[in-house]
């Protein structure tokens, strides 16, 4: 009953509550504002809540967070304009639907089902994790090692254009999270012989570089993209049709969940292949897919909502963040002297439930907010780039700023940002740095305590991975991404529909 | 857009010059503790910036021989004056936001930058900074008690003011 009890605390505390609520709000425009990212929003945030305490702060997260991920589809619906990655598969259906004139029950119909998707997420966050955390609590250090090292891979592979240029980024943030003390004996890295460079470079001045200017700045090349405006009709959506479609939004649901909770894999693949899924079991739509099939609206809405609870089961209970969201979270928690891992379930059970209870509440208040106000929503979407770019912009440096009052901080963000616009603008992706960043430590403490307790022999350490099954497997994984290299796989990204693709022409 | 088969303006520079660095990073990685030991504290950074020289080296490698260039303009496509006109300006806004202070920096940065980008006219720009600013403001001063530099603003004696005006003699 302690856990109810915890479960509750966000629905009982008016304050909390507000706060859910209001950054779930703010979490749908943000998502949906072409321009602005879930990503950006929190990764800004982390700055101005970090003198807060953590429930607050935490409340206003998860709410962005939920809000954000379903937000991207309504712009994705109205304006073909994927707000967020994870809308890109809504958009094929959605806006052939909105040219219709039926964009008021598109949006209606997203909403509930990513209402239903979101819940399923997170009963199976709530079920799975404790099982998850128990388990990982026999985890060797090697095995962490290899879980960093497999997420960073994953991302890499997965988000950007060539596995090497994400091995790079990766192998980039790593380094760049190793600046500083060493922890464990003082030594000096990379710091140049400068003392600013002891505490290590903030790695949310790194964050907000990377998402919030480098992003505003690769923005600035289509400033003046015009909006398209539609009409709204009906809103909630009737009940037959959601009937009809909960068969299919449970099946897409578990896809969700299930590759959210794959380190590395997030709501975009999720809500990609749950479409691909949808189209494979619809026999006989009533309209084609890519035409304005209902199928291929909810399938990506549900999924990409429920992969938002399977997210945080590695994220709570290894420490291990799924995507760069996750890993801006991990950020925030670490802000807030919380250690993500298989011991926060033992030492601060209160924390699993809080953030179970958050994203349940934000959950509701999406779909409130979803079905309701969407006519001042189109007026408010329309909002030009002109004003949009310089106000991030603005908050980007202000955000870097607030961590440490440090003038410092803001250059490494500026730094961050310029470095991180010229790579994007080559095809490098900034997801697998951020992961880098936050994982670096736990690589690093974890290489050494593995290496120490083999005294220091290559020969134990490969001798103790091949001979634990669990080691084994992940090692397995880290080679199967190597392999995945080959044309082979590239035949299987076709299948699922999953052509390479920049993140800008996602994020615009 | 950039095309992965083709090489793109200023992209072999790009891959050279983080080839380059990951070099200087690997040599500073060595220096930290050398071949000491592999549970040293040199070991993962020396790991990773290896890890850094091989695949910027592979990407580099694989751009020089891709003779074929793309259609883009380095200072068209890559790299194009809006951009850098906003570069100049957030340098300039982190240069002055300490000695000028949060509000006229800030204010500053939104005019100038949204009359250079919207070129709709000098009432159009003051309007929707003054408006906006005061937003940002109200939201992350008040609300998120951020503390940003004051500057040549009292700002801390106005909010005081204020707080006198509605709220009694705290």
């Amino acid at each position: 009953m302690q856990e109810l009890q915890y479960f509750l605390t966000p629905w009982l505390d008016p304050q909390l509550l507000f706060l859910v609520a209001a950054g779930t709000f703010a979490g749908i425009y943000i998502g949906a504002i072409p321009g602005l990212s879930v990503t950006m929003a929190v990764s800004i945030l982390i700055g101005f809540t970090f003198t807060w305490d953590v429930y607050p702060a935490l409340c206003l997260m998860v709410g962005i967070f939920m809000g954000g991920v379903y937000g991207g589809s309504r712009t994705a619906i109205l304006l073909n304009i994927p707000g967020a990655p994870s809308a890109v598969a809504t958009a094929m259906d959605g806006y052939p639907l909105a040219q219709k004139g039926l964009a008021g029950e598109a949006i209606g119909l997203s909403t509930v089902m990513s209402f239903i998707g979101g819940l399923i997420g997170i009963a199976v966050l709530a079920v799975a994790a404790p099982t998850v955390s128990d388990f990982a609590l026999s985890f060797q250090p090697r095995d962490f090692m290899l879980l960093a090292i497999l997420g960073i891979l994953l991302v890499g592979s997965l988000s950007g254009e060539s596995l090497v240029k994400g091995i790079f980024c990766g192998a980039m943030g790593l380094l760049i999270g190793t600046v500083g003390m060493d922890p464990l004996t003082a030594e000096e890295r990379f710091t140049f012989g400068f003392t600013e460079l002891w505490g290590g470079i903030s790695f949310i001045a790194v964050m907000i570089g990377m998402f919030g200017v480098a992003e505003a700045l690769a923005q600035l090349h289509h400033v003046d993209k015009a909006a398209v405006k539609q009409t709204i009709t009906r809103i909630v959506p009737k009940w037959s049709s959601v009937r009809k479609y909960l068969p299919l939004s449970m099946q897409t649901s578990s896809i969700g969940v299930i590759i959210g909770a794959l380190p590395g894999t997030g709501g975009d693949i999720a809500a990609l292949m749950a479409y691909d899924h949808a189209k494979r079991i619809t026999k006989n739509p009533e309209v084609p897919f890519g035409q304005g099939a209902r199928e291929g609206l909810v399938a990506p809405e549900t999924a990409n909502n429920a992969a938002v609870g399977g997210a945080f089961i590695p994220m709570l209970t290894l420490g291990i963040p799924g995507d760069a969201v996750t890993a801006i979270m991990i950020g925030a928690l670490y802000i807030h002297g919380l250690n993500p891992g298989p011991m926060l379930m033992v030492e601060q059970p209160q924390m699993f439930w809080f953030i179970t209870g958050a994203l349940v509440l934000a959950n509701i208040f999406m779909l409130i907010f979803g079905l309701t106000g969407i006519r001042i929503f189109t007026k408010i979407v329309e909002m030009p780039r002109t004003v949009l770019i310089p106000l991030i912009l603005l908050l980007s440096i202000v955000g870097a700023y607030a961590v440490n009052n440090s003038i410092t901080d803001v250059y490494w963000m500026l730094a961050f940002g310029v470095i991180g616009y010229m790579m994007k603008q080559y095809g490098y992706q900034l997801a697998p740095v951020i992961l880098g960043v936050i994982l670096s430590r736990l690589l690093d403490e974890n290489w050494r305590r593995a290496i120490i307790s083999e005294q220091d022999s290559l020969g134990g350490l490969f001798k103790g991975i091949l001979t634990s099954p669990l080691s084994f497997v992940l090692l397995a994984m880290v080679l199967l991404i190597f392999v995945s290299q080959t044309p082979l796989w590239a035949a299987f990204r076709r299948k699922i529909g999953l052509a390479p693709q920049n993140q800008d022409t996602l994020n615009t | 857009m950039h095309d992965k088969r083709k090489r793109s303006a200023g992209e072999l520079g790009l891959n050279a010059g983080l080839f380059v660095i990951s070099l200087i990073l690997l040599w500073q990685a060595y220096a930290i503790s050398g071949f000491e030991s592999l549970s040293s504290p040199g070991a993962l950074p020396m790991a990773v910036a290896f890890t850094m020289v091989v695949s910027s080296g592979m990407i580099l490698l694989d751009n020089f021989r891709n003779a074929v260039r793309d259609e883009t303009q380095f200072f068209r496509d890559i790299l194009p004056p809006v951009v850098i006109v906003m570069m100049l300006f957030i340098a300039g806004y982190a240069v002055l936001l300490v000695p000028l202070g949060f509000l006229p920096t800030s204010f500053l940065f939104l005019f100038t930058s949204i009359l250079y980008l919207r070129k709709r006219g000098v009432a159009f720009a003051l309007t929707v900074s003054a408006g906006s600013l005061i937003c940002v403001y109200v939201i992350f001063r008040v609300v998120f008690t951020v503390l940003m530099p004051a500057g040549i603003v009292p700002e801390a004696e106005i909010l005081s003011a204020f707080g006198r005006m509605f709220g009694g003699a705290d």
